[in-house]
């Protein structure tokens, strides 16, 4: 059969469809992911009304405003704490915070290692492109070394963190790392993520062939995709202090997986107070 | 045959393999290729037409009318939930 | 009486810092998000054991910029949302003070005034953010701020606060200092049922009504109804400029008509928000215009200068934000000069001087000791000349 022409997409009942076609670049890894997200709150059993999900500044950050859920699009770096203030009022919504590297790492990372410590009741999924998108390829906090970005146009300075790594230290009970390309994983992990209790964390690759892959010779967003392909292992046991990546390095692979998923006791500003009463 | 081991899977005369329907929404196509490239049977191709902002959308290439296994891949894969594909019932 | 109680009903002998925590308790605040910063440390520790005692939240965050971005979300969440500060603080929390304004969301913060600006001077009284409390956050946005001059104004003011926010869909301030906050005092507190309260606006189309519109304010009051998450209204809000939907829309056109009604939304409705007390203003010639603390050195001075014979009134300020800009006026008809002690280097004076061409005298000082009624009478008698 030849293709047929609708128009429509079975996933348009997740989003705003009138807020179409969105602001992402051709290629950009933000869309898919943001598919794979809208297929977990579908397959969840959670209701839709039950569903939130919040965001600070950034493309990443627009994801919320095409989702029909309540969203919020917050200040830059503040989606957590606006999060958990959500899910300590209301702890039967599903918090997802969805955003970008700079946001959650840089201007929000304090928050969200406070957030982690606590464990907090939220899921936060973080698209990590290696630069700030929005406001045009500036260097940021995931920016590999000797990288180039606008704002280090001699190559990138300052080390990387090393986000899983990150994320498994400060406390989150649920660690993965996937791409734009391994959207099927990413879809069963962010399922995982929202029957867990407790801060979970998912880094997502994704190219931005714009901010990132094209100051750095990776090409179109394709090129970066592929190379996600031909590189990507996934091992679920992996040494998390060995995770750092550097998507232009031939000499080792970009590793994926589900790192860490473990039990830690829930946030609960009460907990003592109960305690001491019995 | 002498020889020559080949394995066969037991249930192979009774597992189909499933036929898919291919639908697009050419105006969001913004070209990245991803669902071309990325195809398990290489359906898909571009088109030389172009949208409205001038993209050439994916049709499914000539010869290759029976090939869509409805894998769902270029349905999740696609940044601008512009195709999918749907299993054609018996 | 169990601490389970929310309404401590009775006359107490009560430090302000904590009337300001059973204002809170009083006006059914469930969700306090905070940093401790002296002098404001006792709100916090006060209800960090009240709120756990009824099933309520308190939780202390990393920071302020955390805490105010909690207090947004757990308004939205439905929950009557409070913080308490002070000038360093107050700072951080401007950020989200913008947000607040910009996504329309009521909360509450505190900030019990010290010596600034910066580190400053922790432990003694200041009021030195007068003009932050309305300027702090850039863009253009209008607040509502109390200005307690006792214990039991604390008390009072912080449910007024809880229910002018909850009306207008504001960020609304309790600016107390450092001897309001620090000074114990009689605090009458009534029974639960005589505490005053206003509900949020809410919408007359039900959840999944597509022609909910929730950014549209049809009333004159150009508060539009709020929804909560989870209540199945699926709204988007955002921090940047939006149309009546909750949509991102930044162009000129759209982002004017909210802005402006963003403002309208109190500048038009002054009369109803705006509350100070008049002492002897009847056949003043001169006028003091004090709030806070200082009020209370003002009224001293007022009442000497009166024994004096000086025809001297005061203009007590309860709420400093909106400033009675129309009372000045009308006062400008009738005295030659006003008066304006404070503990800063003229805030309330500056905003005095834009509605009268009269003289208007500053007696300032920046903080640190109680402003004394000597100043303020000396000024009066100049005034007075």
């Amino acid at each position: 059969m030849r293709e047929i022409v609708v128009e429509s997409h079975p996933i348009d009942t997740v989003f705003r469809t009138d807020r179409l076609p969105h602001i992402w670049c051709p290629g950009c890894g933000i869309g898919p992911a943001a598919h794979a997200y809208a297929e977990a709150i579908l397959a969840s059993g959670i209701p839709r009304d039950r569903h939130v999900c919040v965001s600070g500044i950034g493309c990443t950050a627009r994801v919320p405003g095409y989702l029909d859920v309540d969203s919020y699009h917050t200040t830059h770096g503040r989606a957590i704490p606006f999060a958990m203030a959500i899910a300590l009022v209301k702890p039967e919504l599903e918090v997802t915070v969805f955003s970008g590297d700079g946001d959650l790492f840089a201007i929000g990372g304090n928050h969200f290692i406070h957030a982690a410590r606590r464990n907090i009741d939220i899921n936060v999924i973080c698209i990590n492109n290696f630069n700030y998108g929005m406001t045009g390829g500036q260097v940021g906090p995931t920016t590999p070394l000797g990288a180039r970005a606008t704002t280090a146009p001699y190559g990138n300075y300052e080390p990387p963190f090393n986000l899983p790594y990150l994320a498994a230290a400060t406390g989150a009970v649920f660690v993965a790392r996937w791409t734009a390309l391994h959207v099927r994983q990413l879809k069963k992990a962010i399922l995982r993520a929202m029957q867990k209790k407790g801060f979970t964390f998912i880094e997502v690759l994704a190219p931005c062939p714009v901010g990132f892959g094209s100051p750095n010779d990776i090409g179109e967003a394709l090129e970066e995709v592929q190379l996600y392909r031909e590189r990507c292992v996934v091992d679920h046991k992996a040494h998390l202090p060995d995770l750092e990546i550097d998507l232009r390095r031939k000499d080792s692979p970009f590793v994926m997986g589900n790192f860490v998923d473990i039990e830690r006791k829930p946030f609960d500003p009460l907990a003592m107070m109960k305690e001491q009463e019995e | 045959m002498a020889g020559v081991l080949i394995r066969q899977p037991l249930d192979k005369a009774t597992v189909k393999v499933p036929r898919g329907q291919v639908y697009i929404i050419p105006e969001r196509c913004k070209g990245c290729r991803f669902c071309i490239n990325f195809c398990p049977r290489n359906v898909l191709v571009e088109t030389s037409d172009m949208n409205a902002k001038g993209y050439h959308y994916p049709v499914v290439a000539e010869g290759k009318e029976e090939a869509c296994i409805a894998c769902q891949f270029c349905s999740i894969i696609c940044p601008e939930f512009a195709i999918y594909s749907e299993e054609i019932g018996e | 009486m169990s601490a389970e109680e929310r309404v401590l009903t009775g006359s107490h002998f009560m430090l302000g810092d904590h009337a300001c925590a059973e204002g809170a308790m009083a006006a059914g605040c469930s969700f306090f998000a905070g940093y401790p910063i002296t002098p404001s440390t006792e709100i916090a520790e006060r209800l960090a054991a009240r709120l756990p005692a009824v099933g309520a939240i308190f939780v202390q965050m990393e920071d302020e910029l955390a805490s105010m971005a909690a207090l947004v979300g757990a308004s939205l969440a439905g929950a009557r949302a409070m913080s308490a500060t002070s000038g360093p603080g107050f700072s951080l929390m401007m950020e989200n003070v913008g947000m607040a304004a910009m996504m329309e969301v009521p909360c509450v913060v505190v900030n019990v005034q010290r010596g600034a600006p910066s580190t400053g001077l922790p432990t003694l009284v200041g009021q030195a953010d007068m003009m932050q409390a309305k300027w702090g956050s850039h863009g253009d946005y209008e607040i509502v701020a109390y200005s307690p001059s006792s214990p039991q104004e604390c008390f009072d003011q912080v449910i007024k606060a809880f229910n002018t926010a909850d009306r207008w869909r504001i960020p609304v301030f309790v600016m107390a200092d450092e001897l309001i906050g620090h000074m114990t005092e009689r605090v009458v507190i009534p029974p639960a049922d005589r505490i005053p309260r206003v509900e949020r606006k809410r919408p007359r189309h039900k959840p999944g009504d597509e022609s909910f519109l929730p950014f549209l304010a049809e009333d004159e009051d150009l508060v539009p109804p709020i929804v909560h998450a989870g209540e199945g209204y699926r709204v988007n809000f955002d921090s940047l400029t939006h149309d009546e939907k909750g949509y991102p829309a930044t162009f000129a056109e759209p982002h004017d008509r909210l802005v402006r009604r963003l403002v309208d939304k109190i500048r038009l409705h002054t009369d109803q928000i705006i509350e100070y007390e008049e002492i002897f203003l009847a056949d003043a010639e001169v006028a003091v215009i004090a709030y806070g603390s200082t009020a209370r050195s003002a009224r001293r001075a007022v009442n000497e200068a009166r024994q004096q014979g000086l025809r001297v009134g005061l203009l007590r300020l309860i709420t400093v934000w909106p400033f009675p800009g129309s009372k000045v006026r009308e006062l400008s008809n009738q005295v030659k000069a006003f008066v304006v002690p404070e503990l800063n280097l003229g805030q309330m004076s500056r905003e005095t001087e834009r509605f009268t061409s009269l003289p208007v005298i500053g007696v300032n000082h920046a903080g640190g000791v109680m402003m004394a009624p000597g100043p303020i009478l000396e000024a009066i008698r100049e005034a007075a000349r």
